[in-house]
């Protein structure tokens, strides 16, 4: 499988790895194994520390994540909330983050789509996104938004996709904007329509 | 010497569908030549824009030329269609009024006889004789513009406005007029830093352009403006090559013929100025388009000579990246006949 050159994108978000910092409260958003990070956070810090934090996981696959969640229901932690998609999650991420103090740390871990959303939704309720601390695991796949009809398509595995919206055949550009959280789609056949490249798996 | 722009009657014509457009020889003359030698690689071209030199679009700190009027109704007709051409973020309407100012005042200076400001404090009269505009307003209240500043001073003056953001030692897109854009997306860029909006752009970052020319944007002070100059080259007179409408022009690209090449085919040069704003700190980033087609380019031999050379050496990864590979050799074979082989003489103005 080949994997992109990250490094090669400079509009794109530079992921690390969790690691827990001094807060008065603190706020993870993980999906599927991303809450491994959470897990893997949670082996360097005191007992008590999830005493004071909030976790919401998304949990699309429950059968391959069902260690994951056991393990994030043995941290102790008060609040935590699990959710079946991003989409069904964004309300209860969005009114966290809103109403989060001064002195909270948000972690986010997990998808591609997932960090870019979840940055997106801190951005707007006045974060700065370099506060935030992010862990990629999972999929790769892209969200894309069209630069014609300005949809966005989900979960772009393939190079070329095609518009969910329009249905142009779009070139995924390494092009990323963390106010749409989405990557560039532009149409790769404009100069010549008849001109049809075969889509080939790059972003799985 | 060429004509200054002062002399020159506006024309009407069209940037899209009959494609009227159509240079003067006094305004081809007056062209910002983006070329001062025989090959092309990117740098930071940066210099001081003053001392205007007589006949050339440098003459004015913000050049109107014979083709105003029929860009600024381009212009109107691209933001009926699509609205996401002109964004502003919450923070920078300071900065607009900055622009506005700055536009009003650089036109009037420059131009009397077709724009005036009369200042009274905050109350404020503007006079655009060629746009038939006569409105007066209370500076810093944009109730009491049909626009808000930024919007309303741009849809009156030729050329694409980014404002950018100065804070944590970088530039932020954080504003923008951008109708005439060659290739990029105001809507997807808006809130990118420096880096971030140049991502695409290949070879520049490796060579460090990015990191020397962000470093000498951040040193410009006010009443110290700089410029450089860009190229691309596009098929007919269309200012708007947004990627918006990609899939409509798009197929334009493979329509170049060596029988149609000389007047379908347009050098298509951006001067980019840049300007520190006073009361927001913010620097304005005009980038002004000027085409030439292939024939316009060859009543100056230095030029297409020139051309022609700066085509054949240009690095594929470059020529790609500005869309010139369904093009390139017929421009080249085209150009061939106005280069005997002689050297060409230094700086890019006409001898």
């Amino acid at each position: 499988m080949s994997q992109p050159d990250d490094s090669a994108i400079l509009s794109r978000p530079r992921y690390g790895k969790l690691s827990p910092v001094e807060a008065n409260f603190h706020v993870f958003v993980a999906d599927d194994s991303g809450g491994n990070s959470i897990l893997s956070l949670a082996q360097s810090v005191p007992k008590d520390f999830f005493n004071d934090a909030e976790i919401i996981y998304i949990n699309t696959k429950p059968v391959d994540n069902k260690a994951t969640l056991e393990g994030l229901e043995a941290l102790g932690c008060p609040r935590l909330y699990t959710g079946p998609t991003i989409k069904a999650a964004l309300p209860r991420i969005n009114a966290s983050l809103e109403r989060m103090r001064m002195g909270t740390q948000v972690y986010l871990a997990g998808s591609e789509s997932l960090l870019g959303l979840a940055t997106m939704i801190a951005m707007q309720v006045g974060l700065d996104h370099q506060a935030l601390q992010t862990e990629h695991q999972g999929s790769l796949a892209r969200r894309v938004q069209c630069v014609h009809c300005k949809g966005i398509t989900d979960n772009v595995t393939t190079q070329p996709a095609n518009c969910d919206h329009c249905g142009l055949l779009l070139l995924v550009r390494d092009h990323y904007s963390r106010r749409v959280a989405a990557f560039q789609g532009v149409n790769i056949n404009a100069e010549d329509p008849s001109d049809i490249p075969v889509k080939e798996e790059m972003f799985s | 010497m060429a004509t200054s722009a002062k002399d020159l009657p506006f024309k009407q014509e069209t940037y899209r569908n009959d494609f009227t457009f159509k240079n003067s020889p006094e305004t081809v003359l007056r062209a910002p030549f983006p070329f001062d030698k025989d090959s092309y690689m990117y740098a930071v071209n940066m210099e001081l824009h003053r001392d205007g030199r007589p006949g050339t679009a440098f003459e004015a700190p913000i050049d109107v030329d014979e083709h105003y009027v029929a860009e600024m109704q381009d212009r109107a007709l691209v933001l009926d269609e699509d609205p996401l051409r002109y964004q502003s973020l919450p923070h920078m309407s300071l900065a607009g009024w900055d622009t506005l100012e700055l536009l009003m005042t650089c036109k009037a200076e420059t131009y009397p006889q077709w724009f005036s400001l009369t200042r009274n404090g905050d109350n404020w009269h503007w006079i655009n004789r060629p746009m038939g505009i006569d409105q007066h307003f209370v500076f810093g209240d944009e109730s009491t513009l049909p626009y808000g500043p930024l919007e309303y001073i741009t849809r009156q003056a030729q050329g694409d406005f980014c404002v950018l953001d100065e804070r944590d030692d970088n530039l932020w897109m954080d504003a923008g007029m951008i109708t005439t854009q060659a290739d990029w997306s105001l809507d997807f860029d808006i809130g990118m830093n420096f880096f971030e909006w140049h991502a695409p752009v290949p070879l520049a970052h490796e060579k460090g352009i990015f990191i020397r020319a962000l470093k000498y944007l951040r040193t410009i002070q006010q009443g110290n403006p700089a410029r450089r100059l860009n190229w691309t080259m596009t098929v007919n007179p269309r200012l708007d090559t947004s990627p918006e409408n990609f899939h409509i022009w798009g197929p334009e690209n493979t329509h170049i013929t060596p029988e149609n090449v000389a007047d379908k085919l347009y050098l298509r040069i951006e001067l980019q100025s840049f300007w520190r704003l006073p009361r927001s700190n913010a620097l304005l980033f005009p980038i002004r388009c000027y085409f030439l087609s292939m024939r316009d380019l060859s009543t100056v031999p230095k030029w297409a000579t020139r051309m022609h050379r700066v085509l054949q050496t240009l690095p594929p990864e470059i020529a790609s990246y500005k869309g010139l590979d369904n093009y390139r050799q017929i421009a080249i074979d085209w150009l061939a006949q106005h280069d005997d082989g002689s050297p060409t003489t230094e700086g890019p103005f006409p001898d």
